[in-house]
């Protein structure tokens, strides 16, 4: 399974082989390759350069293995690291004790929230959970109307207020309503705003402040390039999340952003979009992600 | 790369901005090169490295008219022109439409908007919001599911028989690793071609300023599938910058028209190089020689 990314370090192995140990000068332009790798991955700049730090320690510190051609070692080096990085297998959602648990979407413009909200209320509809969806984008023309469609589609209730209310109170109103029907997931939609907006950022924040979430959960085109790092981080600080999605992984991206979403949240990916269709999530696997953006 | 007058200092520096701004590993070791080379072959001072980056930037951005494409971007009046807006999800085409209705009502053009995204939940609303936001008209097929060249043949009709001079094509978002969503914009864009083959045909991909690498690959398989004349850059009101933009103009040839910055309807403008290259090196710092 190390194939491809080994012959990509082709020439960079030249300085490892016969030779019985790794070392501080003949791990440089392997060092190299991979962050080339990384960077062509969309992996964010700093992000790369702390992982490189990372490798370079473990590699120089590793012990001989016998039988073990050093270059054979290395790369077995960098994909462990990128695997532990990524976090741990599969880290389900929260359920809250009472119910119901509170879900709240956040993101970038267009990454998927609204998509995900859906696909999250048929994902625990299939776990015998039942969910109500909350429109809380008055902005975007016809966001309530996409929430409706979609929640007609799989058959999970929506509740909206129109576009004239006011977020924080239809996710709070969202939320009783939830308690009165006696779901036991709310899943709050929300409008796509910049990180440095930072009106739209206090709207969610005071979103969150209101419904006190379970779940923060920051939703990531998996397309995204350096900026995810910055987003991430802002979106973190500001706001705090729980744990991330990262969208569209269906398309042929190598998906460095989760490395960059991972490593500056702390926070695990909980699932990954595989599609457009509402049945397109499943759990994120660390493993898978680490060898696509190896480009293994 | 790292050989020439710049020194190493100054390479990585450069290279550092080139990166953070999505611009691409591959782009960015050519343009390290050609900028030691300018600096060798016209024994400049180095100290000066930024000025001739933000040149040779602006000359790979400026290069597609010096190769064919007019520098002025505008539908013809008194005829037909047909744009097509094409691109993988979410990155702002609906959006875009709106915002291209709306300067082409004020400039006094007879605009229609073709609804073909068929598909996404409340497509159709969301384009008619926009539509009428300028007075616009959207042809849609109310069916569900129906076939998005069904509609631009509807659409682009209804456009002859009123002697509209701009129809807008709203196009579902689609990932160019999709084959049938692609050969579906194959369809649409031979629809166009045919029905409409006296019209002035623009085909024009949208890229998000916060794609990374990946846009380049969007760029090459649209190119093919819709004939692309050009690329629309949205979301630059971020704080990303949109680099692999440059790297699509430099592989492809395709002059970048427009730039959006910001959700409402008077946030789309024309493309400088001037501008996007200030704004690409905004976070520059001091280059060593
Ligand atoms: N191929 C693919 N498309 C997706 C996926 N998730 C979402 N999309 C598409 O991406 C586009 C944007 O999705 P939305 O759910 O509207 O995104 P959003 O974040 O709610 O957007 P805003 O509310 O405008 O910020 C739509 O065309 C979706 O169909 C995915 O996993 N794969
Ligand atoms: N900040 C910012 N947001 C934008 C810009 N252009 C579009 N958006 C937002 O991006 C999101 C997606 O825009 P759409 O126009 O629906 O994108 P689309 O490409 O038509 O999406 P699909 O049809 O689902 O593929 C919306 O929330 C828009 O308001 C822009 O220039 N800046
Ligand atoms: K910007
Ligand atoms: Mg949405
Ligand atoms: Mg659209």
């Amino acid at each position: 399974m190390f194939d491809a990314l080994a012959e990509r370090l082709e020439s960079a192995w030249k300085t490892l082989r016969g030779q019985d140990k790794i070392t501080e000068t003949n791990i440089q332009e392997a060092l190299r390759e991979v962050r080339r790798a990384l960077l062509e991955a969309d992996v964010n700049l700093q992000v790369a350069k702390d992982f490189i730090e990372t490798v370079r320690q473990r590699a120089i510190g590793a012990e001989v293995i016998a039988g073990v051609r050093p270059d054979q070692q290395f790369i077995k080096i960098v994909y462990d690291a990128l695997v532990e990085i990524m976090g741990e297998s599969y880290s389900p959602l929260a359920q809250a004790d009472p119910s119901p648990t509170i879900i709240l979407m956040a993101g970038l413009q267009g990454t998927g929230k609204t998509t995900a909200a859906a696909k999250l209320a048929l994902h625990l509809r299939k776990e015998n959970r039942r969910a109500l969806l909350v429109a809380t984008d008055v902005y975007r023309p016809a966001a309530i109307d996409q929430l409706v469609t979609l929640g007609k589609q799989i058959d999970v209730p929506v509740f909206e207020l129109g576009t004239e209310a006011n977020p924080v109170e239809i996710a709070q109103r969202g939320v009783a309503h939830a308690k009165a029907l006696g779901v036991d997931t709310v899943i709050i939609d929300t409008a796509g705003r910049l990180q440095i907006d930072t009106e739209m950022m206090a709207e969610l924040a005071a979103i969150k402040d209101a419904v006190q979430p379970h779940e923060t959960l920051l939703v990531v085109d998996a397309m995204t390039g350096q900026e995810a790092a910055n987003l991430t981080r802002a979106f973190h600080e500001q706001v705090g999340i729980t744990g991330a999605i990262l969208t569209k992984l269906d398309g042929d991206t190598r998906g460095g952003a989760a490395l960059s979403v991972r490593q500056v949240s702390g926070q695990p990916i909980k699932f990954i979009g595989v599609g457009e269709k509402v049945e397109a999530l499943q759990p994120f696997y660390p493993d898978r992600l680490a060898s696509r953006i190896l480009g293994m | 790369v790292g050989q020439g007058p710049l020194g190493r200092d100054a390479v990585e520096e450069i290279e550092m901005l080139l990166l953070q701004s999505d611009v691409g590993v591959k782009a960015t070791d050519q343009i390290i090169a050609a900028l030691q080379a300018k600096i060798r072959q016209e024994t400049l001072p180095a100290d000066q490295a930024i000025a001739y980056l933000k040149q040779i930037l602006r000359d790979t951005l400026d290069a597609p008219f010096r190769n064919g494409y007019a520098q002025d971007f505008a539908p013809q009046k008194g005829q037909l022109n047909i744009w097509l807006i094409a691109g993988v999800n979410g990155v702002g085409k609906t959006t875009t439409i709106g915002k291209l209705a709306h300067i082409a009502s004020q400039s006094g053009y007879r605009c229609l908007i073709a609804a073909a995204d068929t598909f996404r939940a409340a497509a159709t609303e969301q384009v008619k919001v926009w539509g009428q936001r300028s007075n616009v008209e959207v042809i849609a097929n109310p069916g569900k599911n129906t076939d998005p060249a069904a509609v631009v043949f509807d659409a682009i009709g209804a456009a002859q028989a009123r002697g509209t001079e701009l129809l807008l094509v709203d196009t579902a978002g689609r990932l160019q690793n999709k084959a049938n969503l692609m050969e579906e914009l194959k369809k649409i864009r031979r629809i166009i071609d045919k029905k409409a083959s006296n019209a002035t045909i623009e085909s024009l991909l949208v890229l998000d300023a916060t794609l990374g690498q990946n846009g380049l690959r969007q760029a090459q398989v649209f190119a093919e599938a819709a004939q692309l004349t050009g690329v629309i850059l949205t979301k630059l009101d971020g704080t990303a910058k949109g680099g692999v933009a440059l790297a699509v103009v430099q592989e492809l040839g395709l002059p970048i028209r427009f730039v959006g910055a910001g959700e409402g309807i008077k946030d789309l403008r024309p493309f400088s190089s001037f501008e996007f290259v200030e704004a690409l090196l905004s976070s520059e710092v001091e280059v060593a020689a």
